[in-house]
């Protein structure tokens, strides 16, 4: 069995006095989709930040327990955030380009790391685009605003952008939650495409799509992890009752 | 009942719509009485000449030069100030902090202290304390920096304006979307690259703005610069921050109470007036509009 790429032990979160988190322990493993599910609130979101550090940005936020990637706890001292999100990528629900051209776009990342060479920026932008399955759209406008893209196209740009800083991990957000069926196909083909060579873990709100994407897959109600294990397990014969529930359509 | 209604809602109708009317009145007349006084005076060479006569005839070139030259200055000081401080307050102060609350505080209660009250600081600070330290420091007590000049004036008003910039900076970067410095920092982006990169170019309207509002803001003062700069009357133009300066405003209220004749430098008054409305429309309906732009892609 191979060593998983996330590890999370008894990890808990507090925002102020409320528990969003309740000692969720979960092995990612490396190069394949998990998917985590549940209903609104349910703390998915919530956990999926904490897995490259972006709940740091929200004040009185208090997390305990620990997220090790590559064996590393994150929330250690010595741990540089930066470098951790360059290895933890992420793809948010909202499409959120940079009111820059498409090229600047995907070359941020590798430019805030210092990569000055044009021919080489070049050659990364292209590639990630590429990878993003969106090369082929957008070409011949590089240098045009990413803000004349499409919703879908946006988002894959984003995606594109996420992969130009070379990560190893990419967080999805509900990456498709605000796109029509036809981009939503797209962005699944990409996840399915992008897990050859990345650990995925997705956020969704659709069963369905869970199902089609994911390898394994976590059930979270009201901050708990309630049930992980692989996909066609969770999804066929559940062990847990409220699991069941929630996939049968019954609440949620 | 019904009729009583209806004859106190058309006469309430009636009452706000003449107090609307009744403003729109004041600055078409306070437009007309400007415009049919100076049009006769106004002219290029009235715009490019200096002062003859006694300031009974000629032209204000000194004038708008000093106003220029002031509100440049005091740009250079308030804007860079004004918007590493709205930076700071919005980037880095938690909101609730008693260090955020005392700055906003302090910025509120600087947007209303009377024009005068700056005036007599800058007298007090900056003439007084700093450029009188400074000659007894360095020119052995010789006067050069301790006395009235444009450097001193141009400081004084940029700390009346600077609450227009910090304010207007702010504004600008909350419209600067909270996803967008995610997707930065998601990138491994830190902090500072962040401002660096997204919000500071995000804001460049709003820091664009705030720099209009405060230069129209300080080319029509006068209390600020009165004891701290500005010169009644100047043979030639200022060349070195420690040279005192002529001004519109200045001018204006200079011919309108000290002149020899004031009746008959009222053109001349009409058309100064004239300048300085038109520069200060002018500065305020650019900042309206990149303004209403921002706002407009905010949404």
């Amino acid at each position: 069995m191979k060593e998983p790429k996330i590890k999370t032990r008894d990890l808990t979160l507090f925002y102020g006095e409320k528990m969003a988190l309740n000692a969720i322990s979960m092995d990612i493993p490396e190069k394949e989709v998990t998917a985590f599910i549940g209903p609104s609130g349910c703390g998915k979101s919530t956990f999926l930040r904490t897995l490259n550090r972006m709940n740091d940005l929200i004040p009185n936020v208090k997390i305990t327990g620990e997220v090790l990637v590559d064996s590393l706890n994150i929330y250690d001292k010595q741990i540089d955030v930066v470098n951790l999100r360059k290895k933890v990528g992420m793809v948010f629900q909202k499409s959120n380009p940079f009111t820059k051209s498409i090229f600047e776009n995907v070359a941020y990342g590798p430019k805030i790391n210092g990569m000055n060479n044009k021919a080489k920026l070049e050659e990364i932008v292209e590639s990630s685009l590429k990878k993003a399955f969106i090369w082929e759209e957008v070409k011949d406008r590089l240098h045009d605003s990413a803000m004349g893209l499409s919703g879908g196209q946006q988002q894959r740009m984003c995606i594109a952008r996420a992969l130009a800083v070379e990560p190893e991990i990419i967080l999805m957000d509900e990456p498709a939650s605000a796109l029509d069926p036809i981009s939503t196909a797209k962005i699944e083909e990409l996840i399915f495409e992008l897990k050859k060579s990345y650990t995925i873990v997705i956020v969704t709100h659709n069963m369905q799509q869970a199902a089609r994407v994911s390898d394994v897959t976590a059930f979270f109600y009201l901050g708990e992890l309630i049930e992980f294990g692989k996909t066609k397990k969770i999804f066929t014969t559940p062990d847990k009752k409220q699991t069941e529930e929630y996939i049968t359509g019954r609440f949620g | 009942m019904n009729r009583k209604n209806r004859i106190t809602g058309a006469l309430f109708v009636g009452t706000t719509a003449f107090s609307a009317f009744l403003i729109i009145a004041v600055i078409i007349i306070l437009l007309v009485v400007i415009i049919i006084g100076g049009k006769d005076t106004f002219s290029w060479k009235f715009l490019t000449s200096f002062p003859e006569d006694g300031m009974m005839k000629g032209g204000i070139f000194p004038a708008i030069y000093g106003t220029v030259l002031l509100v440049l200055i005091m740009s250079v000081a308030a804007v860079p100030f004004g918007t590493i401080t709205a930076i700071y307050l919005t980037e880095y102060a938690k909101e609730t902090s008693i260090l955020a609350k005392t700055i906003r505080f302090a910025v509120r209660t600087l947007a209303t202290v009377p024009s005068i009250i700056f005036g007599l600081f800058g007298l007090g600070f900056f003439i007084k304390f700093v450029g009188g330290g400074m000659d007894n420091m360095f020119l052995g007590g010789q006067l050069k920096w301790g006395q009235p000049n444009i450097l001193w004036a141009s400081l004084t008003m940029s700390l009346l304006t600077l609450p227009v910039v910090i304010v207007s900076v702010e504004e600008a970067i909350r419209t600067v979307p909270r996803e967008m410095r995610e997707a930065s920092l998601a990138l491994g982006a830190t902090k500072w690259e962040t401002i660096k990169r997204i919000v500071i170019p995000g804001s460049r309207s709003g820091i664009m703005t705030g720099t209009i509002l405060a230069v129209s803001r300080g080319a029509g003062e006068v209390a600020p610069i009165l004891f701290t700069g500005a010169a009644y009357y100047l043979a030639t133009l200022p060349t070195s921050l420690s040279d005192q300066f002529m001004n519109l405003g200045y001018h204006i209220y200079i011919m309108a109470t000290q002149s020899a004749n004031v009746d008959q430098t009222l053109p001349i008054q009409f058309a100064t007036t004239l300048v300085l409305l038109m520069l200060t429309f002018m500065l305020n309906l650019t900042a309206v509009i990149i303004r209403s732009r921002l706002r407009r892609k905010a949404k």
